[in-house]
């Protein structure tokens, strides 16, 4: 035998030292593989970079300022006041003698006057007026309000205007931030919760501090519980035509490449389906989240079908040959037996074509959900479907569209809330595959 | 009569025929069940189906039908010869008639004042008004005799649409349960009207594109037939304008595809190597642990709705690339005025586009065989050059297909570039400049109060009718060519 490791190499050359080439090739090697890991940072870099900016942007629209004041209306003041000609004004006033009195207990010394008031606070004689109005019995006890201020000091603790930008006008004067810098030392202003961004309705052009997502996140869910009785059924018994039914000829293939196809059709175009077969056609209510959730079924029915149809493929065929075996028709193996199993799959797939299509806004554009100010809370199921509405998607598009730079901030939180109802639907999703998976 | 009284009595009837269905074919066998020819359940299910679904069909037929012979019988009143004036006529109509309706439901007219109301004795208007209903413009006594008889029309129709719906299910229900014997075979007769309901389920995704395209046609006939079709395909211009009608408007077509596919390549240009690299680092380096970490990370980015990406671009991406490419901006270079620009959409667009193509880029490498992979290693070759030039010319189709599916995805994507593109259409080569798109001019002209008849809205069912045709052949050609491949390797 041989001993191979004692005959010397011929070669100069070791595989232990590189060559020039050799080196110029471990180099271009490691150059390819850092590519991709850049290629894929700049990927995560920029999701985390969309992170934060929709963080910082957003999280401001769910704090609200406000001044807490402990008003006790008595009877006689109560009756004084609603006996006069300018009933607010008479309000307002009672409510300057209160705040006066509070600051004063306070310690706090700043001038003020009723204009100021009304540029922080807006018309708080009204709002006190509407509430004793409706609670009769809290006359004579001590109220505490809170009460909203203006967007545009709203504007100065988030930073949007300071003392050097701002520009006296009749909404705020540069005076005015001495009495809110004031009230906030003296814990009379304070910060809390924004409650009424998550509840609220839509406001007028001019107020972006009052506008909220409330309304249009129900016009959403109605649209949404269409999509899911209509795309689910009608998804799943294509699907169960196609892939176990149907026989194989050039029609079916026809379907299938149509099917393909439509998924990948602009969702714009199925927008203007719906605007000429929903609306010109149908007469269909324009804005109602009927007519929208119509159109969103289209646009998810073909991801339904392709996913249903994966499910029902990854079910082995075992299954359905022991159910024809002890004597079930074909329409009972699936039924029976087949689709039960499928259904996981099925679910999750419906689940994340529902992302999809709540976070879809370009058909709504021209259905006429954009733009429609959703002033008001649907009155019962029918009004829900029937009236016109708003939804989340377009209710953003329709803050950003807007000239105040108040509704900006306004349309990031709205982003923020629909990325949250998109977060948990996808991780139910995930849960329910990752629960109810079956490898066979 | 509702239509939720009507489905609610179908749906009713249908609950009682199954109970009664099962009943009978269990009485029929005097309760032994073991000699029906079918199991129980599916004579009361034939019952319920056919109760249903005749009944439903009708109800359905019927809800389509009614308006339009409706609106053609009262639209005769009017006497109008122009089609414009009559469908802004019959506008009218409607909404007076829908007020009438409100004003009745309110409580402020008697059916019997309302239907006796004479426009020169009444200001119509004005007492809609009260109750919330605005009428555009004052209601002649044609207008509000086409009202009466058209409200006369629908509420006689919705009678009819009751009395017969409801004879079609209660006709349905007698029929079916009659026919219940021992031997009835109930479940042939259920698991063959079951899979006519599963075909007409399949069809509906052709009906969708049927309409799609039917709607598209019809309405980009009407608009050629306003605008002559040379100059909307080959001019130059684009300035509707909405005060006018007709010539008055440019509406050339070659600005807004010029903008698409600017926005469009440079948003491949940031997506395909990105994507592509991404996809080969996964399937061919990344460790499994990197890989489950890496590949969610990137699909999540699919996932944000575009209207997160559209304001993104709007109110972060255009203001950093003004400060830096804007005047005295960091660059030093003035090429661009505005935050809505080609780039910025472009850019934007790009990052969303890379996990379309990094995701199917990544399927079709992981399936070129490993063989090749094996061959390729064995002759000496380094990782990186059996990638470049061994597996990427075998995926090569694939990838194109992938690439090709992300262009269409880009020509159709429509919030990102009515947010972030601006809205001025220029035959630019500056990417910094503000430009728009197929899409971003369909959901201006669709979105505007111009008249519906006008060719300024009617241009955008032939924009869309491009659009649709340009990415349709796009899919068509690249789930041929992806389809193609992944049968070379099966």
């Amino acid at each position: 035998m041989t001993d191979l490791s004692s005959t010397e190499p011929k070669a100069h050359r070791s595989l232990k030292v590189a060559d020039a080439r050799t080196k110029k090739r471990n180099a271009a090697e490691k150059r390819f593989r850092a590519y991709g890991i850049v290629a894929i940072a700049i990927g995560g870099l920029f999701l985390l970079a969309l992170t934060y900016n929709i963080l910082k942007a957003g999280l401001p629209a769910f704090t609200q300022y406000v001044v807490e004041l402990e008003v006790t209306l008595t009877q006689d003041e109560f009756d004084a006041a609603e006996s006069q000609m300018l009933k607010t004004a008479a309000y307002t006033d009672i409510f300057i003698g209160n705040f006066e009195a509070n600051l004063a207990e306070r310690g706090v010394a700043v001038p003020y006057d009723a204009d100021a008031i009304e540029r922080l606070l807006g018309k708080v004689g009204g709002d006190i007026r509407s509430y004793y109005r409706e609670n009769l019995d809290d006359i004579g006890q001590p109220v505490t309000f809170q009460l909203q201020t203006s967007s545009r000091v709203e504007g100065y603790f988030k930073g949007r205007v300071n003392r050097d930008t701002i520009v006296d006008s009749r909404f705020l004067m540069g005076s005015d931030l001495d009495i809110v810098d004031a009230l906030r030392d003296s814990g009379v202003l304070t910060s809390r919760f924004n409650w009424d961004f998550i509840t609220g309705k839509d406001s007028g052009v001019d107020n972006p501090g009052g506008a909220g997502i409330g309304a249009s996140a129900i016009g959403s869910l109605f649209m949404m519980l269409v999509v899911l009785f209509l795309s689910l059924p009608i998804g799943v018994a294509a699907s169960i035509y196609l892939e176990e039914f149907a026989p194989k000829n050039r029609l079916t293939d026809l379907v299938e490449v149509n099917i393909s196809n439509l998924a990948a059709v602009p969702s714009i175009v199925f927008g203007i389906l719906g605007l000429s077969v929903f609306i010109q056609f149908a007469h269909l209510p324009q804005s109602a989240p009927l007519v929208g959730g119509l159109v969103l079924t289209l646009m998810t029915l073909p991801t339904i079908i392709i996913s249903t149809r994966a499910s029902l493929k990854s079910v082995p065929p075992s299954i359905r040959d022991a159910a024809l075996g002890i004597g079930a028709s074909k329409m009972q193996s699936v039924f029976h037996h087949v689709l039960p199993l499928a259904m996981p799959g099925i679910l999750t797939g419906t689940i994340i074509g529902l992302a999809q299509a709540l976070g879809e806004t370009a058909p709504l554009l021209l259905i006429g959900m954009v733009g429609f100010v959703a002033r008001e809370y649907p009155d019962g199921v029918v009004s829900g479907f029937m009236d016109p509405n708003s939804a989340m998607p377009a209710q953003i598009y329709t803050w950003a569209a807007r000239a105040d730079v108040g509704f900006y901030e306004k349309a990031w939180g709205g982003i923020i809330v629909l990325l949250i109802f998109l977060l948990l639907m996808n991780a139910l999703a995930i849960f329910l595959r990752k629960k109810f998976e079956r490898r066979w | 009569m509702s239509l939720i009284l009507i489905v609610s009595i179908v749906i009713a009837l249908a609950v009682i025929g199954y109970v009664l269905g099962v009943q009978r074919a269990v009485s029929s066998a005097d309760g032994d069940q073991r000699i029906l020819h079918s199991l129980k359940g599916y004579y009361g299910q034939n019952v319920a189906l056919t109760v249903l679904v005749p009944s439903l069909l009708v109800l359905a037929i019927w809800a389509i039908a009614q308006p339009l012979l409706i609106d053609q019988s009262v639209s005769g009143l009017l006497n109008l010869e122009d089609s414009r004036a009559q469908s802004l006529a019959m506008a009218d109509v409607r909404r007076v008639a829908e007020g009438l309706d409100t004003a009745i439901a309110q409580g402020a007219l008697t059916s019997d004042a309302a239907a006796n109301m004479d426009a020169e004795t009444t200001d119509v208007r004005d007492l809609l008004g009260d109750i919330g209903v605005a009428v555009g413009s004052d209601v002649t006594p044609e207008t509000l005799n086409a009202a009466q008889r058209y409200r006369g029309l629908s509420n006689t129709g919705s009678w009819a649409r009751g009395f017969v719906v409801l004879a079609i299910a209660l006709a349905g229900f007698a029929f079916a349960l009659s026919r219940i014997t021992k031997d009835f075979r109930a479940r042939n007769i259920v698991e063959r009207g079951v899979l006519v309901l599963l075909i007409a389920a399949a069809s509906v995704a052709v009906l969708t594109t049927i309409g799609i395209v039917l709607s598209l046609i019809f309405n980009t006939i009407n608009f050629l037939q306003a605008y002559p079709a040379a100059d909307f395909f080959f001019g130059t211009r684009w300035e509707p304008s909405f005060s006018g009608r007709g010539g008055s408007s440019e509406l050339g077509f070659l600005p807004l595809i010029w903008g698409t596919m600017f926005i469009s390549i440079i948003s491949l240009i940031v997506a395909v190597p990105l994507g592509l690299f991404s996809a080969i680092y996964l399937s061919e380096y990344a460790s499994p642990r990197v890989r489950s970490i890496a590949k969610p990370m990137l699909e999540i980015l699919a996932g944000i709705p575009t209207i997160v990406y559209g304001l993104f671009a709007l109110l972060t991406v255009g203001p950093l690339l003004v400060s830096a490419f804007g005047q005295g901006g960091f660059f030093g270079v003035d090429w661009m005025s505005g935050g809505t620009a080609a780039m910025t959409a472009g850019l934007v667009m790009g990052i969303m586009l890379i996990p379309f193509v990094s995701s199917l880029s990544d399927d079709i490498i992981n399936a070129v065989p490993q063989a090749m992979r094996d061959g390729s290693y064995g002759l000496g070759a380094t990782q990186s050059e059996t990638i470049r030039q061994v597996i990427i010319p075998a995926a090569l189709p694939g990838i194109v297909g992938a690439i090709l599916l992300a262009a269409s995805r880009a020509i159709g994507e429509t919030m990102i570039v009515v947010l972030g593109a601006g809205a001025a259409a220029s035959l630019s080569l500056n990417p910094f400049e503000a430009m728009t798109t197929v899409t971003a001019k369909i959901v201006s002209q669709l979105t505007g109060d111009g008249e519906f008849n006008s060719p300024e809205t009617m241009v955008a069912f032939a924009l869309g009718m491009t659009l649709f045709v340009i990415t349709l052949c796009l899919n068509v050609f690249a789930l041929y060519i992806v389809r193609k491949y992944r049968e070379q390797y099966d």
